[in-house]
């Protein structure tokens, strides 16, 4: 069974965002892409709509993007990933949080019981 | 690995097993099958340092016989089918006749007059047509026994040493490439001492519907479920060509370090493959960001070339990619690979990237 915190919001394309404006992959989503061995993060800085492409996710097979649950400007990435990027595997709501975002406008966010009810 | 037409996915007989031990299932070469199960680089290392097992049933068998049957395989291969006796194996190929391949294969020598030739899941029915062509006029009998067998590759440091109690051969006897009947958990089997992986270790040919008890007792004797993903980093570090990605019926197949392949002797396509390639293959080194198949490889900012397959190895630590470039470029030290529109510098390393001590 994966893990969905209810104090998050959900994507259905797999983002979770905190009150906070961070942002970064469910449970349900890192076991889907299994080793993850690299992640490319956006500038800080960068205005991002929701939905948009922002960063990719690479595990050993593949490459995924991960699109902003928000609209609003980047303030932080998740420097630690550079050189472990299996953070994202092993923590997905805590140590492998990707960036953050001031957040001028969410885009279209679940709870997160209707993200596990999408998800699986 | 993933594919879009809707052709009913086949299973092989241990599909119902792979789902118990909670495999990831995805479509390979029309074929139902798993992509891992505890994780990638966790069964990559089992098989680098002791032992893994893959199902790679979705292969293809074809039975070879008849008086014409050497005479038939020097014909339609390059490599030297008459250097085989009953009991060996070697790797070889099967030619178009454009300069690329319908196939790259095993052939192992059963008896006298009588070869088995293993091929690759997607290219079953190509090269069976292919082979029932060029039989006209040869004496022989083609057999495709694919739904009879299961195949399980056994792959790692520690495979002889796993399967010996629970076999009445002496597997410390036979080499590499040997075929010979034997024993297994009580189960008669085939065995080959090759694989796809790097490492040591067999390939058990067993009767379909004996597959999933020896897969189970694999299992009890310890020998991890390894899935096509570890098996595509595996054969990747150790610079093995994958049919589609390194070899392909428009791809000239000395292109890559496999020339060794030709023999002097007349067979199918020979005159084709006589043209010198115009790429070649190389391996490259990155020093973090993974590229993948079809990225563009640069030199001196001209794109130059593809990636072929690329993965971060697991072994390594970092990302490895062959790719397949212009000859007047492959001697060049550095290179870029484009990634989502940027360029990343690249370097060229010998090709296996990886050998077992």
């Amino acid at each position: 069974m994966t893990n969905t915190p209810t104090d998050l919001k959900y994507a259905a394309s797999h983002e979770w965002l905190a009150d906070d404006g961070t942002v970064g992959i469910s449970d349900y989503a890192q076991e889907q892409l299994g080793d993850v061995v690299y992640v490319e993060l956006p500038e800080v800085g960068r205005e991002v709509k929701a939905g948009e492409a922002v960063a990719v996710v690479e595990s050993v097979k593949t490459a995924s993007d991960i699109y902003a649950p928000a609209s609003g400007t980047i303030i932080a990435v998740n420097e630690e990933l550079s050189g472990n990027p299996e953070k994202v595997n092993e923590s997905p709501y805590k140590g492998g949080w990707l960036f953050q975002m001031e957040v001028t406008e969410e885009g279209d966010l679940l709870d997160a019981a209707a993200y596990e009810a999408q998800a699986h | 690995m993933t594919e879009t037409d809707s052709t009913p996915l086949k299973r092989t007989p241990l599909h119902a097993a792979h789902l118990q031990v909670g495999a990831r299932m995805v479509p390979f070469g029309g074929w139902d099958m798993p992509v891992q199960y505890a994780g990638v680089k966790a069964e990559h290392e089992a098989v680098r340092t002791g032992a893994g097992v893959f199902d790679v049933s979705h292969m293809g068998e074809f039975r070879i016989s008849g008086p014409d049957a050497l005479r038939f395989l020097q014909f339609a291969t390059p490599n030297d089918v008459s250097k085989l006796k009953p009991g060996r194996a070697h790797y070889n190929w099967l030619p178009n006749d454009r300069g690329g391949l319908v196939d790259d294969i095993y052939i192992y020598m059963v008896a006298e007059n009588e070869y088995l030739m293993v091929v690759n899941a997607s290219n079953i029915d190509k090269d069976w047509a292919h082979l029932n062509a060029l039989s006209s006029g040869y004496d022989v009998k083609l057999a495709n026994e694919s739904d009879q067998w299961a195949l399980l590759a056994v792959q790692g440091p520690k495979a002889a040493a796993m399967l010996q109690p629970f076999s009445d051969t002496d597997l410390s006897a036979k080499k590499k490439n040997a075929y010979f009947p034997a024993h297994l958990f009580g189960l008669e089997v085939r065995l080959a001492r090759t694989g796809y992986t790097g490492e040591d270790g067999f390939e058990v040919f067993v009767d379909a519907q004996h597959a999933p008890k020896l897969w189970g007792e694999l299992l009890n004797a310890g020998i991890t479920p390894a899935g096509l993903g570890a098996r595509d980093t595996l054969r990747l570090e150790a610079g093995f060509p994958l049919y589609g990605h390194e070899f392909g019926g428009d791809i000239h197949p000395l292109s890559s370090h496999y020339t060794w392949v030709v023999k002097d002797k007349e067979f199918y396509g020979r005159a084709a493959l006589q043209q010198a390639p115009t790429q070649k293959l190389i391996g490259l080194k990155l020093d973090k960001v993974p590229v993948r198949e079809g990225y563009p490889v640069k030199a001196g900012g001209k794109v130059v070339g593809r990636v072929t397959s690329g993965t971060t190895s697991p072994t390594l630590g970092h990302p490895i990619a062959m790719a397949l470039v212009e000859a007047a470029s492959a001697e060049a030290e550095a290179f870029e690979v484009e990634v989502r529109g940027k360029d990343h510098a690249a370097t060229r390393v010998e090709v296996p990237f990886y050998k077992s001590t």
